[in-house]
């Protein structure tokens, strides 16, 4: 008897076929322009600097940006998998530099290099897991517990080095901190396998869809099966992780771990990941994007050295931009 | 045109197509007794609605079912072997889906990992498992045309989809994965008049292939027009059980404000 309203192909409620979505629709929708705002910022940064400065793209320059930015690579990564659930790792940096100093204590005692990179790795990883366990487990906003752990892994960082730098001198660190593929540094040959081993675990492995779907609606992972606390507990470690393996190329980079406050690393990781386009509620995330924005940094601050802008005013434009970039993500849908 | 399978009687097999037999089931909490001693059965291949005020205790006696809470006495049978659930994982795995009331979705992933969510398929040895992406997206699409689901595309996000194929898309889900029971609660109250229609031809054609549905609905209309048997439910107790062919909406008025005794 309800035939007639039933098979009657009803225009309002069914929408239009939904068109593949072309570029052309893509550059309607500024939603889109926050995710690519990296990749386009990039460029476009790339071009000024080249047209105010033609060594910017000199191989020289390049291979120094490339260099500078390895460690924020692997740090943004990191702190893509805390965002991507929706929460923050304020204490990437001060973890770095906490496993830093390990990494110096094993070798200061007279290790092997390749255990005091265990020994850095080892630090990282089980401060990230504690702090996961506090915030799955133990139901604390990541917020505060991060928080804490910035001041609790920079104040250990003092303790076990007595506020005191350990140079560390080792061929293999030397080479592994000098030595190259053509311009690419193998520092920044390990930021990128990391960041494609992330790319990796959060599109094509059920963990990553976990991650993703537990930082969409927690109410929706939690009613499929997916224990939201695991995950929670998970990313936190594999920001740790990504600490731990920085840690160990800040030692190499500037040939000693000192138990400096490494702040700046903290703002600009977070700032290459919603320049990555990153949705700061969760849910919605790539690792080429920070990975992007990341590169976008570091690049603003060198091109910024190279047309002679004093440094006083590179962190009012890494500021600005991170700014810049958010207000593109309101429009994100 | 679906009148042939309300009718009553003619399903001559009768108790033994009884998938869910719950008996005598009470549950307090503190000292609210939300369930006293409630007997309800529910077949395959039928349409079994609960009715009832709110905190009449439908939503508890569904959550016992489900797995949410388990109950302080009285027993839960399926298939005639009694199942005492601790968590939604147990029920689940027992057959027993559930269409959430907030759908369960995730925004923003496609309508295939949406479908496939916490049992994605995958590939590879022991820890180096990689998703089967292809594999997913082709039982998407054939979960999805098996049931004539109106959505766009399997690789279409769910925020872009409206409420009708929200709904569709998790009660999909639910019909995928389950070979026994799917439960529904308040399938169609956020929905317009032609959706409504499109999910209750979606909850039709699930009967149809065999599956025993339980549905919650404030919406009386749609449970005289869907529901082959209903029990009614009032103050934790189930006062009555009705073959819905066999019944008015003004019995049912009645049974549930308790004018009329059952």
């Amino acid at each position: 008897m309800t035939s007639v309203t039933q098979e009657a192909p009803s225009t309002d409620d069914a929408p239009p076929p939904m068109p593949a979505d072309s570029w052309r629709t893509r550059l309607r929708d500024p939603g889109s322009w926050a995710e690519w705002a990296a990749p386009v910022g990039f460029v476009v940064m790339v071009l000024i600097f080249q047209a105010l400065n033609t060594t910017f793209l000199s191989l020289g320059n390049v291979e120094a940006m490339l260099a500078a930015s390895a460690i924020l690579i692997v740090l943004a990564v990191g702190q893509t998998f805390a965002v991507s659930t929706g929460g923050i790792d304020l204490s990437v940096a001060s973890n770095m530099t906490f496993s830093a100093i390990i990494f110096g204590t094993v070798f200061g005692s007279g290790a092997p290099v390749g255990f005091a990179f265990l020994g850095a790795l080892v630090a990282g990883t089980a401060f990230g897991l504690l702090q996961g366990v506090l915030i799955g487990r133990g139901k604390i906003t990541d917020f505060i517990v991060t928080l804490g752990g910035f001041s609790v892994a920079s104040g250990l960082a003092l303790v076990v080095s007595d506020g005191q730098p350990t140079t560390v001198i080792d061929r293999f660190v030397l080479e592994f901190a000098t030595g190259s593929v053509w311009i690419i540094g193998y520092p920044v040959i390990v930021a990128f396998l990391v960041a494609a081993v992330a790319h990796v675990l959060l599109f094509h492995t059920k963990f990553g869809t976990h991650v993703l779907a537990a930082g969409g609606s927690e109410e929706a992972a939690t009613a499929t099966g997916i224990s939201v606390a695991r995950v929670k507990t998970a990313v936190h470690t594999i920001s740790g992780v990504c600490a731990g393996i920085a840690g160990a190329m800040l030692v190499a980079r500037i040939g000693a771990a000192e138990p400096a406050a490494n702040t700046q690393f903290l703002l600009n990781c977070v700032a290459a990941v919603v320049l990555g386009g990153v949705a700061l509620v969760g849910g919605r995330a790539t690792i080429i994007g920070p990975l992007f924005g990341a590169l976008l940094l570091t690049g603003l601050t060198n091109g910024l050295t190279l047309v002679g802008v004093s440094q006083y005013y590179q962190p009012v434009a890494v500021g600005c931009v991170v700014v810049a970039a958010a207000f593109l993500s309101r429009y994100q849908k | 045109m679906t009148q042939q399978t309300q009718t009553p009687g003619t399903s001559a097999s009768g108790a033994d197509d009884v998938l869910v037999r719950v008996s005598n089931l009470s549950l307090s909490f503190g000292n609210v007794r939300a369930l006293r001693d409630v007997d309800v059965t529910l077949r395959r291949g039928e349409i079994t609605a609960i009715v009832g005020d709110n905190g009449a205790g439908k939503s508890t006696l569904v959550r016992c079912i489900s797995g949410v809470h388990t109950a302080d006495e009285g027993t839960i049978e399926i298939d005639g072997e009694k199942v005492a659930f601790k968590t939604p994982e147990e029920a689940r795995k027992a057959g027993i889906e559930t269409v959430h009331q907030n759908l369960a979705l995730v925004e923003d992933l496609t309508v295939w990992q949406n479908l496939f969510l916490n049992r994605e398929i995958t590939r590879g040895f022991g820890p180096l498992r990689v998703l089967d992406r292809g594999r997913m997206k082709r039982a998407a699409e054939e979960m999805v045309s098996s049931l004539s689901v109106n959505v766009p595309a399997v690789t279409s996000k769910v925020r872009r989809l409206s409420g009708g194929q929200r709904q569709a898309v998790s009660i999909c889900r639910a019909a995928g994965f389950s070979d026994g029971l799917v439960i529904m609660d308040e399938p169609t109250a956020a929905l317009g008049v032609q959706e409504t229609a499109r999910v209750e031809e979606l909850i039709q054609r699930l009967r149809a292939d065999g599956h025993a549905v339980l549905l919650i609905s404030h919406n009386f209309d749609q449970v005289m027009r869907l529901s082959d048997q209903v029990w009614v439910m009032r103050a934790g107790r189930c006062v009555a059980g009705r073959r819905t062919a066999a019944t008015t909406g003004e019995e049912i008025v009645a049974l549930i404000t308790g004018a009329q005794a059952a």
